[in-house]
């Protein structure tokens, strides 16, 4: 069952690419779709299965086994994997679903069904693998399936510039990750997850050779693992690959930039956290780039025009928040908001989607506006999704995000402070964008052309369905299940598969949170959607003002705070430069010049040169015998 | 069980196949009757050659199928032949790899194609050789018949400037064996014997030791190649036809692989232990270095040149880590860099028979018109990159493991190789295969045909296969080099 689960999407992945050209469309989109369904349903039934034996470790076959090394294919079924599998397959469904309405003109519209069956085998593979370098494989598949998926229309040079960059970018993490997978072997002596989390306590006073510096190694591991999840979940440094991963078509971002690829990273340190608990120093080094991560993406948000951009920045400061969770310990409460952002985000995503679609492709959110009444079900789900990722009560997000803060309120880490104001803060932004964008693509003046204007109209039901599955799930969630992550039972549930700060979620149940701070974040969303109507309804001419006199700073902001322009001049030219360097003057110039080039010109000069002793002339050659006799005979006298 | 004289048989085939080849009075360009010949002698030959894997006894560290004769009325310079772990499995990739060379041939035309494939066969005929040797006479003499083949395939049939390619080829790598020439007499000299498997059990003196590595060293750098001797490959590659360095990159790098670990780790390990830093800081300057160099290249051809030295990097990396996951890894990126750039250097030969260049910015969209062909030139690609479940990645994870384990600031250097092949790699695809169809490529609408789509698949499936089931290469190769490992002494490195 639970291998059914996992590998069904693969099965689609190899009946949507090698059927293609024979069997019909139809049927094939019918068949990928049922899979995925019967996917999901295994994967409710590997729960439940689980909920009665317990967890599992299944080995399929060796792997790599050399000397004390040696890695299994092998997955494991616990509560971690068992719910997050649940969550994939479940998005995964409703996204392919979706993507059968979306995609409907493509003529390659199979193979990108089939992609999302190859993506969604990957993430499964991650999730579920029970060594580190398995989970490597799922990891750099992802990476993949997202660079195909980023650049399917490879006839857009944009996309395939961003594929590019996205596998890069990727990359520069997996380094991270690599060192980090090194680390753990030569520390640990094994890759295994289980066997690792059992030894932490044994090693957490170990030093390590890093260097010529004795480092404390489970810093280090913990560190260069987080380098990876930067990567991977796009956070501050890492993250310019995400925005421009909006280039590929919007199923593939609502699953793979916003549900399930890009919280990867969160779900990694959410599965190591007992490594991350011994080291102080990542604790606090993961709550700051969490912190700056979502400060800086919700800025940047605000002055984006690109409908899919906004949203894309706005998962990289959810993900900061989940960081920020992770940081102060409370690694449930990550999980928890991990579940309900993947459902909300996805949402958001399928309902731009679905604006895109009837917009005729139009995604400048300049060129929208007042057409709420004209796609009235669309409208609605994105409001939920918004309203749901602001945190307005009794939403998903309400639940996730504010248990968050809460925690983060309730913690001892150095930093909490600064944490929590940013955080607040982060709130506020959050609610300025989502109603910014609100506002500007379905309320005020139409500003599209008549042509594209008369041509709105709401998508088919098979895109449809979807959504409105997504928006109750938006919805519900939270409400249902928040005691499921922190309520007082929470260490009967977790404490076998995570850390659980059994301090804070006892302070937490006996509600040491002042009234004030849990309402808080609330009074923030008020405050910043009054100020927003405000601008856009009221005093819209003060709104013009204020961008005038501050154009700098939205300038700097609307381009991103510069940081590909950054990278462009100290990371990619100066590559090119020393690449050209390197060719032009080391290898054709040094190497060549002096090594082969060089010998053969000597010889052959040497060649001429003594060729031209043999002039012919009788008194040179008398002249070289008379010199040659006296410096032999010289030679002779001097030595003896 | 009477035992098969399988080396023999192996080096002497190809030779048979050749005096057909002669026989036939076909002069023309097409040459359909040598074809077949070279044909049913590779076939056969490969065939053949999996009698050595199937009746290989994975538990004895020794070589095995040995055959030996006596020459020169000389009962110390016998010439014997046999395996081991170490190098069956090349012995394998050769007769692979000359097959997959006959068959990319078949529908091809060519002037003087009987000459073509008879340097192919007696090419392999000499691989087979240098692989099995055992007593360094011999192994010298196949190490340096290689070079007459090679330097008629790249001088002959070549580019423009095969000339130039062709000199610079044969005189780079004579210049390293002369040295490796005089180490051996020098060795017959000293221990009356040229045996390999006798010298294994010699411990020589540190001062001797020093002078033979560096004879040994500049043969089989040259030939791997390390930086900075490894200019000549780039332009080697570039002028060779395709078929020459499908066999260059495949094969030929690998002796030097294989010579490594074969004499300067097994025979002269102190030397070994002594010479290790300057090994690993020449394999980071070869990964980093040539990396950067491949980021700028404008011919395919070169770029991929430049990648194998690359690559190339790893493997000394792992061979000088001197512990199991070290040498498994390089045998295994040994391997794997043999499938996969001479995949790649296939398909760059197809893309050049159908348009006449490798110029990287001639080309764009190309995925529009050989959609199937740039679906396999992807997987190609990431097996370079050395993406998980390909079997680039289980090589590269292993060097770069061992080395961690000894020395991490090498490691740490050398992982960022990984983030550079990653570009240069994907942005040779980009510029060729994706974006909008260049205005050069209007003409042509031919997928590929039916010889190269069954190349490709097998290929293909062999980077899957060898990825995620190393195991089916690496447990020939454990008991041979544990011998080795046991034999080294520790470093402190």
């Amino acid at each position: 069952m639970f291998l059914l689960s996992i590998f069904l999407p693969l099965l689609s992945y190899f009946v949507c690419i090698f059927l293609n050209k024979l069997v019909k469309d139809k049927t094939l989109n019918f068949v990928s779709c049922g899979l995925m369904v019967l996917s999901t349903i295994c994967s409710i039934l590997a729960f439940i299965f689980f909920y009665l034996n317990g967890e599992k470790s299944l080995v399929i076959t060796n792997w790599i086994s050399s000397g004390s090394l040696n890695v299994d294919w092998s997955l494991n079924l616990n509560l971690l994997t068992a719910t997050m599998i649940i969550m994939v397959n479940f998005v995964s469904t409703m996204i392919h679903v979706y993507s059968v309405g979306y995609m409907s003109k493509d003529p390659r519209r199979i193979i990108f069904m089939g992609y999302l069956g190859l993506f969604t085998f990957f993430m499964l593979f991650l999730v579920s693998s029970s060594n580190l370098i398995q989970l490597f494989v799922g990891w750099e598949g992802v990476g993949l399936t997202s660079y195909l998926l980023i650049g399917f229309w490879s006839h857009k040079d944009e996309a395939n510039k961003a594929s590019l960059k996205a596998f890069v970018a990727n990359r520069v993490g997996d380094f991270g990750l690599l060192i980090s997978l090194f680390t753990i072997f030569i520390v640990f002596g094994t890759i295994n997850i289980n066997e690792i989390l059992l030894l932490v306590n044994s090693h957490s006073q170990s030093y390590f050779n890093f260097f010529g510096f004795q480092v404390h190694s489970i810093t280090l591991i913990v560190v260069t693992m987080f380098v990876g999840c930067m990567g991977k979940s796009a956070q501050f440094g890492l993250h310019v690959w995400l925005p421009d991963a909006m280039e590929g078509p919007t199923p593939v971002s609502a699953l793979i930039h916003a549900a399930t690829m890009v919280t990867a990273g969160v779900f990694l340190l959410i599965l190591m956290s007992p490594l991350i608990e011994t080291s102080k120093f990542s604790q606090n080094l993961i709550l700051l780039v969490g912190t700056i991560t979502c400060l800086f993406a919700s800025c940047v948000a605000i002055f984006q025009n690109d409908i899919k951009r906004i949203i894309a920045y706005s998962t990289c400061s959810q993900l900061g928040y989940m960081f920020m969770a992770i940081g102060v310990s409370a690694y449930s409460v990550a999980y928890f908001h991990l579940l309900s952002h993947a459902f909300f985000k996805a949402l958001l995503f399928l309902g731009a989607g679905s604006v895109i679609h009837s917009m005729s492709d139009e995604q400048d959110i300049k060129k929208m506006g007042g057409i709420y009444n004209r796609i009235p079900l669309t409208y609605t789900s994105v409001l939920i999704g918004s309203l749901a990722l602001m945190g307005l009560p009794f939403l998903s997000g309400y639940f996730s995000k504010d248990l968050i803060l809460e925690f983060i309120y309730l913690s001892d880490s150095d930093f909490k402070i600064f944490a929590f104001g940013i955080g607040i803060f982060g709130v506020f932004l959050t609610s300025l964008y989502s109603s910014r964008l609100l506002i500007r693509v379905f309320h005020g003046e139409n500003n599209s052309d008549e042509k594209v204007y008369a041509h709105i109209h709401e998508s088919p039901m098979i895109m449809l369905v979807p959504v409105v599955i997504l928006a109750f799930f938006s919805i519900f969630f939270g409400m249902i299940f928040h005691n499921f992550f922190a309520g007082p039972s929470i260490e009967t549930i977790w404490s076998k598969f995570m850390f659980v700060d059994s301090e804070i979620h006892q302070a937490y149940s006996i509600g040491s949170v002042p009234k004030l701070i849990k309402k808080l974040p609330l009074i923030m969303i008020f405050f910043s959607v009054t100020v927003v109507l405000l601008f856009y309804f009221k005093f819209s001419r003060t709104m013009q003002m204020l961008k005038e006199k501050l154009r700098f700073f939205v300038k700097f902001f609307h381009n991103k705070c510069y940081i590909d322009e950054l990278y462009e001049i100290i990371i990619i030219k100066p590559s090119y430069y020393l690449g050209r360097g390197f060719w032009k003057s080391i290898d054709n110039d040094l190497i060549d010049n002096l090594g082969p080039n060089g010998i053969s010109r000597f010889v052959s000069s040497l060649g001429i040169k003594v060729s031209k002793l043999q002039s012919g002339y009788l008194y040179h050659y008398v002249l070289s015998v008379v010199i040659g006799l006296t410096l032999f005979i010289s030679i002779y006298i001097y030595i003896f | 069980m009477i035992s098969l004289p399988i080396l023999p048989i192996l080096i002497a085939l190809p030779l048979i196949g050749l005096v057909f080849i002669f026989l036939s009075s076909e002069n023309d360009e097409k040459a359909e009757q040598s074809k077949k010949s070279a044909l049913w002698t590779s076939t056969s030959n490969f065939f053949l050659s999996l009698y050595l894997p199937i009746n290989f006894d994975k538990s004895i560290p020794h070589f095995q199928f040995v055959n030996s004769f006596s020459w020169f009325n000389n009962d110390s310079l016998r010439f014997s032949l046999g395996v081991d772990g170490l190098s069956m499995p090349f012995i394998v990739l050769s007769t692979f790899l000359i097959l997959a060379c006959i068959i990319f041939i078949l529908p091809q035309a060519k002037k003087n194609m009987k000459m073509y494939l008879a340097s192919f066969l007696v090419l392999e005929s000499f691989l087979i050789g240098t692989f099995s040797a055992l007593d360094l006479f011999s192994f010298y003499i196949f190490f340096e018949s290689i070079l007459i083949p090679m330097y008629l395939i790249i001088g002959f049939w070549g580019g423009e400037r095969r000339v130039y390619s062709a000199y610079k080829f044969f005189l780079y790598t004579l210049l390293g064996s002369v040295l490796m020439l005089i180490a051996i007499i020098f060795l017959y000299q000293e221990f009356g014997t040229i045996s390999i498997p006798k010298l294994l059990d010699y411990t020589l003196p540190f001062y001797i030791q020093i002078w033979l590595w560096i004879a040994f060293f500049s043969s089989f750098a040259i030939k791997i190649p390390m930086w900075p001797f490894h200019t000549w490959l780039p332009d080697a590659h570039v002028e060779a036809p395709t078929e020459g360095s499908v066999i260059l990159a495949g094969i030929l790098l690998k002796l030097g692989g294989y010579g490594f670990i074969r004499f300067n780790l097994s025979i002269l390990p102190d030397a070994s232990i002594f010479f290790t830093p300057f090994i690993y800081f020449l394999s980071i300057v070869a990964i980093i270095y040539t990396s950067y160099i491949a980021l700028v290249q404008e011919d395919m051809k070169k770029l991929i040149a430049y990648s194998s030295v690359a690559h190339m990097g790893f493997v000394t990396l792992g061979i000088f880590s001197a512990n199991i996951q070290g040498l498994h890894g390089a045998i295994i990126q040994m391997i794997s860099h043999g499938i996969i750039s001479a995949a790649l250097f296939f398909s760059i030969g197809s893309i050049y028979n159908r348009y006449k260049t490798k110029r990287i910015d001639f080309f764009g969209g190309l995925n529009l018109k050989l959609p199937k062909f740039s679906v396999v030139f992807l997987i190609f690609t990431l097996g370079s990159i050395g993406l998980p479940g390909t079997s680039g990645f289980v090589g590269e994870y292993l060097t770069l493991l061992a080395v961690y384990s000894k020395n991490t600031i090498v490691a740490f250097i050398s992982t960022i190789g990984v983030i550079l092949s990653a570009s240069y790699m994907l942005k040779l695809y980009k510029r060729v295969f994706l974006g909008g169809l260049s205005k050069n490529l209007d003409n042509k609408n031919d997928d590929i045909n039916i010889y190269e789509l069954c190349l490709y698949i097998v290929l293909v499936l062999l980077i899957f296969i060898i990825g995620v089931k190393p195991g089916l290469i690496l447990s020939y190769t454990t008991s041979s080099l544990e011998r080795i490992i046991q034999l080294y002494p520790i470093s402190i490195f």
